[in-house]
């Protein structure tokens, strides 16, 4: 299959790479790009390990085709924070110990940026089902709610 | 300069690192997309693999025809198991009596017997065009007819798998203590129940993977695995394909879950490697999610038939169990078929007192995946069925289930208690679990609210999941009986390099059990340096000369034993050196957050001080004194320590649509000295979510031909955070365990309580119905026909 050229912006650094145009995105981004911070976990779009902002909202890289990223602006864990710099989702993540293997935690991450921009999320019931997409295996996600309870009090100004 | 002499700074600021909220080494970067998994490793000139797998699950192979995906664009080679005369066979023999080990090779030769085993691999430039072309191969399948239901498996009539496995029965084990048929016969109280859970998947989240990369000049083989048990894995690949370990690293980089499931060889292990030889190239191959449920190893399906007998005060007398095991196609290496069934019956009694007990077990082959390590291991399933028994006894009686619990745990002055199956439990807070829970549940206030619930359409109800399981098992015990190795020992190396800095090194290998955190911590405080001053290397085989992995609870007490016993060697040869240069008795050394002093004297120095004049600076301690600051030491804790825990669950059943959800649940557990407390909590919850899975959503549905129906996560379910409440963890420390921690395993409980507690509470809140739980994981579904069939009985 002919490969296409594909220009977009990865954590605001405009990159080009080239790719067969159904080469999932998730792929794309991990064999090309060489950003294998977005995890995949099923190819099915199920378990929510290789999410991503698209244009600001959250996608299953593995539901894309790497043509689909043409001209889009895509944000990846890699653009949240570094070791040595760690974004307060990241923070709260460490010192919640909402992570364990990590495998899924990007996922979590990307989708945890977007609900705390979108959702209003009053109760921890509400949490659990802004993350019901995700899926860990781990956690048991006891301490990724309590990580984003942090955050959610943090954001509306309210003292736990 | 002043005479006050110096605080005693070991009583004064010498830091306590155990027990700890430590936050995690490993977050930075896990956390930023840093972390580095075997999939995320690449390299030149690096190849591609896809697997051709068996669609049938039992069938003779008449050809395969692997012309024109040989001619498939971006195709490097294609192998069938006649392309490869040496290909090797996986077997995992057993010392157990009658005990028949079945042959599995790399790739089917003759005969596949399941669906996904591997009959061919194409090796192409990427995986896209690797996957196109393992289309094209033509498998020509005859069918061989197939008994994958475990019981008719047993029967004369079954279809045999292999020829060496008469009857497909692999394995029979017995124990028996007193007479437990005479006591059921004539005791005043009996119940009985045949149990099932059903198959399911591990799940990790990451698949396995594996990269394969041959230095032709250097002829070093190094294979980099999502496995949790390196150490095994290189052992076993270099026996079988010749290779001296000085020449064959096996390296478990960051890896992203395994619950068991990566904890056994597997054939594409030995394919990956085997073709890095020959082709002289870097191999890849990740596996899919459907080839994870297809090949992975899978977790027990097995059904118990027993029975409980128990006097007018609800005294326990005797237990009978017939077990029979569904162990899948293979004996799963290196961990034989007994693993998991036999442990089942070796488990059944738990931490009750019953005089009396016989248990048989049965293993059968029918054409499935393996079934391997998962998460509790045997514990689950024993766990289950008893804890049945003791509800069904407590209701025979009309005494709540804390109650009977109560008059038949093993009591604090009985320990050491050996029960009928031979397991010997030391102290660990039995009574005390049960108790925390039982006060912090109020079973009175909750008959109030269940009994008010159902009069508005809602059924609660109420169980308790309690048990001991043997966790950090010494070389004395063995995991499985017959087992071709013994895994009881660990070895540590720490040092103190030339610029004072720690490293110590395990055989050990995380894939989410945060042991270069709670290891530094370990260290650190036995050494008197800071825990972010340690490094912990692990989940290599290149580091140390043995050492097989993590799994079975076995780091914090087998890995942080050799921890322990490594350090103090090492802080003898830190005193030595320091008493040299200070002019003093060695004993008065004392270190603390990085330095090393004498109480009550000017003697100050840190550990990089120390370094330079044991290393650097000839001229400060004389040739005999400037021994290298380094130790190694093995630990083998000989038996095991003993857990307990209580877990209680509550549930709220809708009477319309009988879903089933899951309230509020509770661990009370005693696991000895914590390391971290965020860890223990973190395995805990984890492990209890895997066990709510087990308990009602996951099923790896099997129809009677052996095709796998739920093979992908839209039909494998397991919990997501919507259908998992509050999480509550209490922590009793009863008396220490013996070993130089005080650490008790706890990684695997989670899985080993809630199923039980969880089934417990369902029975309680139908109990009304007349009905109660036999199977996991039980669904509306499932409900609904129990209530059916109980209807068109009356």
């Amino acid at each position: 299959m002919t490969k296409i050229d594909i220009t977009l912006t990865v954590n605001g650094e405009e990159m080009t790479g080239r790719a067969e145009p159904r080469m999932l995105a998730s792929d794309f981004l991990r064999e090309v790009l060489g950003l294998t911070g977005t995890h995949v976990g099923c190819e099915q779009g199920v378990c929510g390990a290789c999410t991503i902002r698209l244009n600001g909202a959250t996608a299953r890289s593995c539901l894309l085709f790497a043509g689909q990223l043409e001209g889009a602006d895509v944000t990846t864990v890699e653009g949240l924070g570094s070791p040595r710099k760690m974004h307060r989702i990241q923070e709260a993540f460490r010192r919640h110990h909402a992570l364990q293997c990590g495998f899924c935690t990007p996922g979590f991450l990307m989708t945890v940026a977007e609900i705390l921009e979108t959702e209003e999320l009053r109760t921890d019931g509400d949490i659990r089902d802004a993350l019901s997409g995700n899926l860990c295996r781990c956690t048991g996600y006891e301490h990724i709610v309590r990580a984003v309870r942090e955050l959610v009090n943090e954001r509306d100004g309210v003292t736990a | 300069m002043t005479d006050t002499p110096r605080p005693d700074r070991a009583q004064t600021i010498r830091p306590k690192y155990i027990g700890k909220k430590v936050e995690r080494f490993e977050d930075p970067r896990l956390l930023t997309g840093r972390g580095r998994y075997s999939a995320d490793i690449k390299a030149d000139r690096m190849v591609h693999l896809a697997f051709v797998r068996s669609d049938q699950a039992h069938a003779r192979i008449v050809s395969v025809d692997t012309s024109d995906a040989a001619e498939a664009p971006g195709v490097i080679a294609v192998y069938t198991a006649a392309d490869l005369p040496e290909l090797p066979e996986l077997s995992a023999p057993s010392a157990m009596k009658d005990y028949h080990a079945t042959v599995c090779p790399a790739l089917a030769r003759d005969t596949v017997r399941h669906v996904g085993e591997a009959v061919a691999v194409v090796v192409a430039q990427d995986r896209y065009l690797a996957e196109d072309a393992a289309a094209l191969v033509m498998v020509d399948l005859e069918p061989l007819g197939a008994t994958a239901d475990p019981v008719a498996a047993l029967k004369p009539d079954a279809v045999p798998l292999h020829d060496n496995v008469p009857g497909n029965k692999v394995l029979e084990r017995s124990f028996a203590t007193g007479d437990a048929p005479g006591e059921i016969a004539k005791a005043a109280h009996t119940v009985s129940g045949r149990f099932r859970m059903r198959r399911k998947s591990p799940l990790a989240m990451e698949t396995r993977s594996y990269v394969a990369q041959y230095d032709t000049g250097r002829d070093q083989l190094v294979l980099h695995t999502s496995s949790n048990i390196p150490g095994i894995v290189r052992d076993e690949l270099a026996r079988l394909l010749h290779l001296p370990g000085n020449r064959f690293q096996v390296v478990s980089p960051d890896v992203g879950g395994s619950f068991g499931g990566k904890g056994s060889v597997y054939p594409e292990e030995i394919i990956v490697v085997m073709l890095a030889r020959e082709l002289e190239r870097p191999v890849k191959f990740v596996s899919d999610r459907l080839e994870d449920l297809t090949s992975t190893s899978q977790a027990f399906d097995e059904i118990i038939e027993a029975t409980l007998a128990f006097d007018e005060d609800g005294i326990f007398i005797a237990l009978d169990a017939e077990v029979i095991g569904d162990i899948g196609a293979y004996s799963i290496v290196p961990w034989t078929a007994a693993l998991e069934p036999v442990q089942v019956v070796s488990f059944l009694p738990g931490p009750y007192r019953t005089p009396h007990y016989r248990g048989r077990v049965r293993g059968v082959c029918t054409p499935k995946p393996p079934t391997g390590p998962y998460r509790g291991v045997g514990r689950p399933m024993a766990v289950f069925a008893m804890e049945r028994l003791v509800d069904l006894a407590a209701a025979k009686l009309g005494v709540e289930p804390d109650e009977i619990r109560r008059r038949n745990l093993v009591r604090p002055e009985e320990f050491p208690f050996r029960i009928g199956s031979g397991i010997r439990w030391d102290r660990s807070g039995f009574l005390e679990c049960l108790e925390n829970a039982v006060a912090a549940v109020d079973v009175a206030s909750f008959r109030k609210r269940q009994t008010e619930a159902r009069e508005n359409g809602k059924w609660l109800g109420l169980g308790f999941g309690t048990y001991a399981e043997l966790t950090g098992i010494g070389s004395r015990i063995a995991v499985a009986p017959g087992m071709p190795i013994n895994t009881g020992t660990e070895t540590a190396a720490v040092r103190v390099d030339s610029t004072g800095a720690v490293t110590a090194t395990f055989a050990t290998a995380s894939h989410g059990q945060s042991l270069e955190t709670t290891l530094a911590q370990i260290v650190a405080e036995e050494l008197g340096v800071r825990p972010q001053d340690v490094t912990i290397k692990q989940g290599d085989t290149s580091l140390t000369p043995h050492g097989t992995g993590t799994y079975a609870s076995r780091s914090a007490v087998i890995g942080g034993g050799a921890a322990i016993v490594s350090t103090r060697a090492l802080l003898k040869k830190v005193q030595a050196a320091a008493g040299v240069l200070f002019d003093v008795e060695p004993d008065t050394v004392e270190t603390g957050d990085g330095e090393i002093f004498v109480p009550g004297t000017n003697h100050h120095i840190t550990f990089g001080d120390l370094a330079r004049a044991v290393y650097s600076d000839m001229k400060a301690l004389p040739l005999e004194a400037r021994k290298p600051l380094e130790a190694q030491e093995a630990f083998d804790p000989w038996l095991g320590t003993t857990t307990a825990a209580t877990h209680v669950a509550e549930v709220e059943i809708d009477a319309e649509t009988l879903e089933i959800r899951i309230t509020r649940f509770l661990v009370a557990e005693d696991c000895g000295r914590m390391i971290n407390p965020l860890v223990v909590d973190g395995q805990v919850h984890g492990g209890v979510v895997q066990g709510i899975g087990a308990a009602i959503l996951e099923e790896l549905h099997y129809d009677e031909t052996g095709q796998l129906l739920s093979a992908t996560l839209a039909d494998y379910l397991i919990p997501t955070a919507a259908e998992v409440p509050t999480l509550e963890v209490n922590h009793i420390e009863t008396e220490l365990p013996d070993n130089p921690g005080g650490f008790r395993g706890m990684g695997e409980g989670g899985t080993i309580g809630a199923p039980a507690a969880i089934a417990n509470a369902i029975s309680d809140a139908v109990a009304h119905l007349g009905i109660g739980v036999e199977e996991l994981p039980m669904t509306p579904n499932k409900l609904f026909r129990l209530i059916a069939e109980r209807q068109e009985k009356e």
